[in-house]
């Protein structure tokens, strides 16, 4: 049985004449322990289909299943890392670390939530900036709260909202190897939303493009076969790799021109020469 | 408010050695001054203080003479010359029984300033003298059950102005008391946002004057059988109801415009309904709600002497009435001296205000 399931899923936002469509017949499955990752440009509808996933939004029509139940809430088993990071300002660190672990295990000792916290804050690396404000940290160590926030709650699946968007190319390469680690430890199962590629092919087991919205469908999947761990530079000389990026690319790339090609429209100029008044 | 203190060149000045030994004793760097952020921070301001205090003079002085030469014309027509001399003669010696009645000069002011500060320290021995020669009858009076002898005499004007104070806290606390509990409600709910909206466009622009006739009307019926001290609970009313608005609105609006991030962390933690308002929205809130809870607590100080002013209440707003009415000469200088008094204490409960709204807010960016 397949874990994650959307049959069918469409979202629509408005009512009457101003609807707008944005997904259309959305039809995913993923498994238990699979890393999967959807790729799409931006405006594509890919919060909106995370945020159906998570429980945040409803679909009009079709059904999210969840272990074959249908997604209703949102749910501690679904673990959720937003892409703005949605780190409460006024909590230092490990606040906001505790105020998932509180909510998540409710039943524990303080002791017990304490040490949780601490070891999830540990375990981004952030232990000495635990008492520290968000606002005092960099874009990647923020990341790295909302990650160990996400985390601490155990979640059995872990949603990215293209988690590292923000972040610069350097950071960013860390903090995927990071999440990577965290991952292989346990295998949970992840979805991993991203504009970017590179990082998909990296990450995830098997890619699927969104194609742009509005009515955004998923295309076809690419499964990458490459074996784990991976090394980013060996990456660069891996057919397999280098394959896989270029057919995805390929087929975003046409999208986009199917795009333009829709958006254009033929202008006739009328054919007139300009009158001389010299002679 | 950054403190600042004019070392012009420390080096020479005995001052500013010692200056710079207590620094190096606090092991502190010793704060740097610029040339350009003194005159800045210091010189103007001094010197348009000067400025404003010489205009004021001179202004007065317009003032005067325009009055004098109309007492001494009027002397002229009714009575005639001799009187005309005595008036211009009477004016000059300075005699207090023929003064111009018009803007007082600053040095009027300063001197009433401290003829008030006399009368404080007159009044304060007085009361305690008082206590002092009442204090063994009041025992016996107090184990014999009956009600022990006060002092009735006429507050000072420092006691007015712990009266004033006392008012607008109590006022204020009733304004917190009361509109951020219903702005939070009104903000959480749309629906009851916009069922209040219209009461609160209506009430919001009510002048003080009638909220407190309102609160007379009420008041006057509900403390008919206490002897409680009705003047104080309809004042205190009255601000509080003129002032709560802005938290009101401030504390609804703060509510209702969380960011929906926040709002979208506390459903994927799935926080209860009480804890969400707790943990997310009012923290979230804080620095809007603190920011009416400053507009409101300067919006109920100012209406303050108006109320107390028509209420009777004893306070600032009573003595700046009562000088006016009583017409003595130094009467105008007090006048101005309880409007400096107004303006400076209404500028420290705002800097307090600040304070406390920037210890309390998660964005520290909160300034004049």
């Amino acid at each position: 049985m397949a874990y994650l399931e959307l049959k069918n899923v469409c979202k629509t936002y408005g009512t009457g004449e101003q609807a707008t469509q944005v997904l259309s017949d959305i039809n995913l499955t993923i498994g238990e322990g699979e890393f999967v990752a959807i790729v799409g440009f931006t405006g594509s509808g890919k919060t909106t289909l995370v945020n159906l996933i998570n429980g945040l939004l409803k679909p009009t029509s079709g059904e999210v299943l969840f272990k074959g139940k249908p997604v209703v809430d949102t749910s501690h088993e679904r673990g959720v890392i937003f892409q703005n990071y949605s780190l409460l300002p006024w909590l230092s660190v490990g606040q906001n670390v505790a105020m998932a672990v509180k909510e998540a295990f409710p039943k524990d000792s303080k002791k017990a939530q304490k040490e949780r916290v601490a070891a999830y804050v540990e375990m981004v690396g952030l232990s000495p900036a635990i008492n520290k404000r968000p606002k005092e940290l960099s874009g990647g160590m923020r990341q790295r709260v909302a990650v160990a926030r996400a985390l601490s709650m155990n979640p059995e699946m872990i949603i990215m909202d293209e988690p590292l968007g923000a972040l610069d190319a350097l950071t960013r390469g860390n903090l995927q190897d990071e999440i990577l680690n965290i991952w292989s430890k346990d295998k949970r199962t992840a979805l991993l939303i991203t504009n970017d590629v590179d990082e998909g092919i990296y990450m995830a087991d098997r890619i699927i493009p969104l194609r742009p919205g509005p009515n955004a469908t998923l295309g076809p999947e690419f499964k990458i076969d490459i074996e784990r761990p991976r090394d980013k530079t060996e990456l660069n000389d891996n057919p397999t790799y280098k394959k896989t990026r270029n057919a995805i690319i390929e087929y975003l790339m046409g999208i986009g021109e199917e795009r333009k090609a829709e958006a254009k429209k033929v202008y006739e100029l009328p054919d007139l020469s300009p009158k001389s008044f010299v002679a | 408010m950054k403190q600042s203190v004019t070392v012009n060149e420390p080096k020479d000045l005995k001052a500013g050695v010692a200056l710079k030994a207590f620094f190096s004793k606090l092991k502190i760097k010793p704060p740097k001054f610029e040339v350009k952020t003194i005159l800045r921070k210091v010189v103007v301001p001094i010197v348009s203080i000067l400025l404003f205090i010489g205009l004021w003079h001179m202004g007065s002085k317009a003032l005067f003479n325009v009055e004098a030469n109309y007492k001494i014309e009027k002397a002229l027509t009714d009575q005639g010359q001799a009187a005309a001399d005595a008036t211009k003669a009477c004016i000059a010696s300075g005699d207090l029984s023929c003064q111009p009645n018009t803007l007082p000069s600053p040095s009027q002011v300063w001197a009433s300033f401290n003829t008030l500060l006399a009368d404080h320290k007159t009044i304060s021995a007085d009361k305690l003298a008082f206590k002092e020669k009442t204090a063994a009858l009041n025992e016996k009076r107090i184990a014999a059950g009956k009600e022990p002898i006060t002092y009735t005499g006429r507050p000072s004007f420092v006691d007015q102005i712990g009266t004033s104070l006392k008012t607008v806290f109590a006022g204020f606390l009733l304004a917190l008391v009361i509109a951020v509990p219903i702005g939070i409600i009104i903000g959480l709910s749309e629906t009851l946002r916009s069922s209040f909206n219209w009461l609160i466009q209506i009430f919001k622009p009510v002048s003080p004057v009638v909220w407190l006739l309102l609160v007379f009307m009420i008041v006057k019926t509900m403390t008919k059988d206490s002897n409680s001290d009705s003047a104080f609970i309809i004042s205190f009313i009255s601000v509080g109801l003129c002032a709560m608005w802005a938290t009101l609105v401030n504390t609804a609006m703060g509510v209702a415009t969380v960011d929906k991030d926040y709002i979208n962390v506390a459903k994927v933690l799935k926080l209860g309904a009480l804890q969400k308002v707790f943990k997310v929205i009012l923290p979230s809130s804080l620095p809007l709600i603190f920011t009416g809870l400053r507009i409101t607590l300067s919006v109920a100080w100012m209406v303050l002497i108006a109320i107390e002013l028509l209420a009777q209440s004893p306070g600032l707003g009573s003595f700046v009435w009562e000088e006016f009415q009583n017409g003595a000469n130094d009467s105008n200088s007090k006048i101005i001296v309880a409007m400096f008094l107004i303006g400076i204490i209404g500028f420290l409960l705002d800097r307090i205000m600040l304070v406390v709204q920037n210890a309390v807010s998660f964005n520290k960016n909160a300034s004049a």
